[in-house]
């Protein structure tokens, strides 16, 4: 029963595809908004039955649904694996994408293409729940390159936008650079262990060198850093946000974004075994958490800030699985889910009420005309600055606390940090952009109105699960989370610090956090003109940040310029030499024709003239048979093949 | 057990789905993808009879065509986007400066 659910979770979704990709011109929107949420939330209700399941018996589910290359002793299924991780991932992934493909219905109400918007949707649910549901690594590659091609058309949505075709193409070039690096490391784990299975490759993982283990680990992370957003290659996820909100939700901040993060607590039995590796996934999480936070801190449009904080967060998952909290890494990712979509989500609802505007500086004191869409995302601000009792607390508290109790001082004083910046940048977000004096123009002003229903109602669901959502990792270290996960993500290590020392911690980050918010408050509410004069006194600094550091700028001086002085290279190689040399031939061959025209002008001429003066009336007639067009060629060539397969069959025949 | 002859049936059509395709549409791209199509039929023949005669041999030389295929396919579009510069079109009938 339980293997039949399994089968059943990625079909639905693939279905919605073929019907709405394949026939959804022939139906109207109603319909096809309907077949995609709906398929959607049947496979979150099998995925709830497989948990319970899971959460009975205890035990992982190894479905086998298609056999798909089997040769020498080479065996590859598409097959999944079900596991406490993938339940938590599934729950995430068809729950999550559940509430917002209903929110997307309102929000896409009226676009061009809304039934094209959903097919690409649904192909990144089955593209998901194949990376999350695979047993091996070429099934989870095949959903790694689904979402990463989705990601690209869904960002590239509104194609004939240049900055959105630009920033999908960035996205899309980026990624190849991480997949690069992750089918190296497929490569040599397929050289190590003669299999792709992760049950026998995590069996004898024991066997490999230190030196292969961290050079497997270092293309896994190479593959997990794209993907996930991560230093140095973190440039295309704030360009992202040029589709719509929907997909930020889902795609940059929920779902695909921290696959980099699951294919890490994947394979922790092979990062474990590096020491280097995991200390540089540590080092990149806290150093990326604390970068995109500072960035954060200055952007003005309001999806930029969410994106940057986005990748901020996934450097809290990524310093968790550097540390070996690899629990505390997936309760950040689940509540991180929760409440990021949240705010996008909610994002959303207040550019669709200001009819597109995204500039938090043309907006302010939005709290009374949009009272829902500012209740929610007050919750995920809480949540997300990591204020108790809500989501985000217990799950940022716990990464930070494993940093502090096992050492890594240096990275928890990054993180530390990172929270209170974070803290300040999410209320600085709320505070332009719902209280204090309106400033939107006259004309957006008139037609400000709270989101429908249909896009209010995922929000509230949201709202309830940013808010309790961290219970389930409560207490500490102790929860419920911790021991459904403990057969995946090892059981931790064993806990050393005493009950006054993990107080203390959380005392710290609260404290932290309210501060974030006190400045917040000062700045935004109270001395209005205190951030423009702190501006003007670190003039170099705002500036800097306000450009993002100028990585954009150095990428396209150190790669993409140099790529583009090649190809006129090869260019005027092409044009100089290879033409060159075609052209050497044909004055060579012209320089023949000039001595036949005097031998045939003066010796031949007179005696065969008739013959060519035929020669050319026939040539006349014929020449009509070229008529310049491939197709017309390619009918010839047909029809010659088959005249030929006549005459072989007939000679056969004699 | 599939029979050969089905497998040579599906590269049949279609191999003659995408030899129409290609003397037929008029979009250039759709053109590029028909002849897609007729390298994924010859993969289908080949791919069966590599294994109905248990040789590895047919299955290598579909790898190859695949290689092939993105390598054509890269070309093939780098060509369109050239002419579609010179001419604002897709459209092969216009393409007919190739003559006399």
């Amino acid at each position: 029963m339980t293997d039949l659910l399994i089968k059943l979770i990625p079909v639905f979704p693939l279905l919605a595809v073929l019907l709405n990709g394949l026939a959804g011109k022939r139906y109207s929107h109603e319909i096809a908004h309907r077949l995609a949420w709906g398929s959607v939330g049947l496979s979150f209700l099998c995925t709830l039955g497989v948990f319970v399941d899971v959460v009975q018996s205890g035990t992982a589910h190894e479905v086998v649904a298609y056999q798909w290359i089997f040769g020498g002793d080479l065996t590859i299924n598409l097959a999944y694996l079900v596991d406490p991780l993938t339940c938590i991932m599934l729950l995430v992934v068809t729950g999550v994408g559940f509430l917002i493909h209903i929110y997307s219905v309102g929000y896409m109400h009226g676009e061009a293409g809304f039934t094209r918007f959903f097919t690409y949707m649904n192909l990144f649910m089955v593209s998901m729940l194949l990376l999350v549901m695979g047993n091996n690594y070429l099934v989870l590659f095949i959903g790694w390159e689904g979402v990463g091609l989705c990601s690209y058309l869904l960002i590239g949505y509104y194609y004939d936008k240049v900055s959105a075709a630009k920033a999908a193409s960035k996205a899309f070039v980026v990624n190849r650079i991480g997949d690069a690096g992750f089918l190296l490391a497929i490569f040599l784990i397929f050289i190590n262990f003669k299999t792709l299975d992760y049950t026998k490759v995590f069996a004898q993982v024991g066997q490999l060198s230190p030196g292969m283990a961290t050079a497997i680990a270092l293309c896994l992370l190479v593959g997990a850093v794209g993907k996930s957003a991560q230093l140095p290659l973190y440039t295309w996820l704030p360009d992202a946000m040029e589709g719509p909100t929907p997909v930020s939700a889902l795609i940059h901040a929920a779902t695909m974004v921290t696959a980099g993060v699951y294919m890490i607590v994947r394979n922790h039995a092979i990062f474990d075994l590096s020491p280097t590796a995991m200390t540089i996934v540590g080092g990149i999480g806290g150093l990326t958490a604390l970068f995109a936070a500072t960035i954060g801190l200055v952007q003005t449009d309001i999806k930029r800030v969410l994106a940057y904080s986005t990748v901020s967060q996934l450097g809290y998952m990524f310093l968790g699985c550097g540390i070996g909290a690899y629990t505390a890494a997936v309760f950040h990712l689940m509540t991180h889910a929760f409440f990021k979509a949240l705010l996008f989500l909610s994002a959303g609802s207040v550019i669709h009420a200001l009819s597109g505007e995204q500039d938090i500086r043309k907006m302010g004191g939005l709290s009374s005309k949009i009272p829902w869409t500012y209740r929610v995302f007050l919750i995920g601000t809480i949540a997300i600055a990591g204020i108790p009792p809500l989501a985000g607390f217990w799950s940022k508290d716990e990464i930070l606390a494993h940093a502090f109790t096992h050492g890594h001082y240096l990275l928890y004083g990054m993180a530390a940090i990172g929270a209170l910046l974070t803290s300040f940048y999410m209320f600085r977000l709320t505070y332009l952009t719902f209280y204090g004096t309106s400033r939107l123009d006259h004309h957006t002003a008139e037609h400000v109105h709270e989101s429908p229903m249909v896009m209010v109602g995922p929000l509230m669901a949201l709202g309830v699960l940013s808010i309790f959502g961290g219970l389930l990792g409560f207490p500490p270290e102790h929860g419920w989370l911790h021991g459904f996960l403990a057969p995946v993500a090892g059981a931790g290590a064993e806990h050393t610090a005493s009950a006054d020392l993990v107080l203390t911690l959380m005392m710290v980050a609260t404290g932290l956090a309210l501060l974030g918010w006190g400045v917040a408050h000062y700045f935004y509410s109270v001395d209005l003109s205190a951030p423009d004069r702190l501006a003007a006194k670190f003039q170099a600094a705002y500036q800097t940040l306000l450009d993002k550091y100028y990585v954009d700028e150095l990428y396209d001086r150190l790669f993409v310029e140099p790529t583009k002085k090649l190809g006129e290279l090869l260019d005027w190689f092409d044009r100089t030499v290879i033409d060159g040399l075609v052209r050497g031939v044909a004055q060579m061959a012209e320089m023949g024709a000039a001595g036949s025209t005097w031998m045939e002008k003066y010796v031949i001429y007179s005696g065969l003239n008739v013959i060519g003066y035929g020669n050319h009336r026939i040539a006349r007639q014929w020449r009509q048979l070229q008529s310049g067009m491939v197709q017309h060629y390619a009918a010839i060539l047909v029809a010659g093949l088959f005249l030929l397969a006549v005459i072989i069959q007939l000679i056969m025949q004699l | 057990m599939v029979p050969l002859s089905a497998y040579v049936a599906v590269s049949a059509v279609l191999f003659l789905t995408g030899l129409l395709g290609v003397l037929i549409r008029r979009n250039f791209i759709i053109v590029l993808m028909s002849v897609e199509i007729m390298l994924n039929a010859a993969n289908i023949n080949l791919v069966a009879f590599s294994y109905y005669l248990e040789s590895m041999a047919g299955q290598l030389v579909a790898l190859f065509i695949i290689a092939i295929a993105a390598g054509e396919a890269a070309i093939g579009l780098a060509i369109i986007i050239v002419v579609f510069r010179g001419k604002i079109s897709t459209n092969v009938d216009e393409m007919n400066l190739l003559k006399w």
